[in-house]
């Protein structure tokens, strides 16, 4: 529906795997910067005087 | 098909005679040509309102969630479908409906048909395959087969896959269809292009739900788009709230929606928001092998665990 594919991401990860979850979070934060702001599914509120 | 009525007819008054059931749910003419609405039959003398035409294509499973008493419904394929996968969810029981199933060769677009008039349609009747139609700029004689609903055009499951009863000896199905031509034609969209696709695609709603509420699966007692504590999705026509709604919406029905066309048929804006629903139903095939409501005893693909589920998108 016209998020990019890279901001979506999915992982099993138990509580006992701390690196791993680390991991995880570094890989998909630099994914999603590498793809900058995501400017289409945002509600901009009417702006008020 | 307009033959089936006398037969619908004869087992409806036998059914409210007998008492099997204390009401059959079939159709009635509505105020406007095309536009058919269900009909509550209670005593075998409100049979005589029954009618049966290519116009009578809202989903009747949607009239039996939670009911109590015994009720005879009339089912083309797709209402059948949805009536299993009503009693699959536990939203009626087998033993309280009877099925007069009614073997179906498609119902009308009736915003097509529309379009192809200036003025409004005043008439609509049917003679082998014809259709006549009498609108203020005139009549034309159209052709039943270029008219379909978008979904009957595609459907793969005519004949009612549970029923007590058939009101007309079972009609050849469809064979190769291709269902989800138009469902590729978007996935191979890239995403800026998809978004855009979507965009205008419900620029026009108008947020009045008919869809929601024509759709038999719609039937949480309060609908996500209502609450207002905590309210999960404005209410304006805002583009992103619309879309909310129609997104989640659609991903309520993964798994469920048998593309009866209700949802497209009640829209009075045109809007082809089946589009969501039939990428569901495709991803549901490819990766469960599931098509829904053709089977009572399988459970759906969202409340089961096979070993064999695909998980390669999950690291
Ligand atoms: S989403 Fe539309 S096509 Fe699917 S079951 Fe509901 S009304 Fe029918
Ligand atoms: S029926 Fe049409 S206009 Fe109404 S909410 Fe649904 S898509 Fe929007």
């Amino acid at each position: 529906m016209g998020i990019e594919p890279g901001r979506l991401h999915f992982s099993w990860i138990s509580s006992a795997e701390a690196t791993k979850f680390v991991d995880v979070v570094t890989q998909v934060t630099d994914a999603v910067r590498a793809l900058g702001p995501h400017e289409n599914f945002v509600k901009h509120m009417p702006k008020v005087a | 098909m307009v033959g089936y009525i006398d037969k619908i007819k004869e087992i409806s008054e036998r059914l409210l005679k007998e008492g099997t059931v204390e009401m059959v749910i079939g159709f009635q003419k509505g105020t406007l040509p095309m536009m058919n609405t269900p009909c509550f039959a209670k005593t075998p003398e409100d049979v005589g309102n029954f009618v049966w035409d290519s116009h009578c294509g809202i989903n009747l499973a949607n009239y039996l969630t939670d009911r109590k008493e015994k009720i005879g419904v009339i089912a083309k394929g797709c209402d059948s479908r949805s009536i299993v996968t009503h009693i699959t969810e536990n939203k009626i029981k087998r033993e309280q409906i009877f099925v007069i199933g009614a073997p179906c060769k498609g119902m009308m677009d009736r915003h097509k048909i529309a379009s192809l008039f200036e003025t409004e349609i005043r008439s609509v009747a049917e003679n082998d395959g014809k259709l006549i139609v009498t609108a203020g700029d005139g009549e034309k004689t159209l052709e039943k087969a270029d008219l379909l609903q978008k979904n009957c055009a595609v459907c793969a499951h005519r004949n009612p896959v549970i029923h007590d009863e058939l009101a007309a000896d079972p009609v050849e199905d469809q064979k190769d269809v291709d269902r989800y031509a138009d469902v590729r034609e978007i996935e191979t969209m890239p995403p800026a292009e998809k978004w855009d696709y979507f965009d205008d695609l419900f620029s026009a709603c108008i947020r009045c739900y008919a869809c929601r509420n024509a759709c038999p699966l719609c039937y949480c007692p309060t609908c996500f788009v209502d609450e207002s504590q905590p309210q999960w999705v404005g209410k304006s026509t805002d583009p992103i709230d619309t879309k909310t709604f129609h997104f989640l919406r659609a991903y309520h029905c993964a798994g469920r929606c048998t593309d009866c066309g209700s949802c497209e048929r009640a829209c009075p804006m045109g809007i082809n928001m089946r589009m969501l629903t039939k990428k569901l139903e495709k991803d549901c095939i490819d990766a469960f092998g599931w098509e829904p409501g053709l089977d009572l005893n399988q459970r759906p693909p969202l409340d089961t665990y096979k070993m064999d589920d695909p998980e390669d998108f999950i690291k």
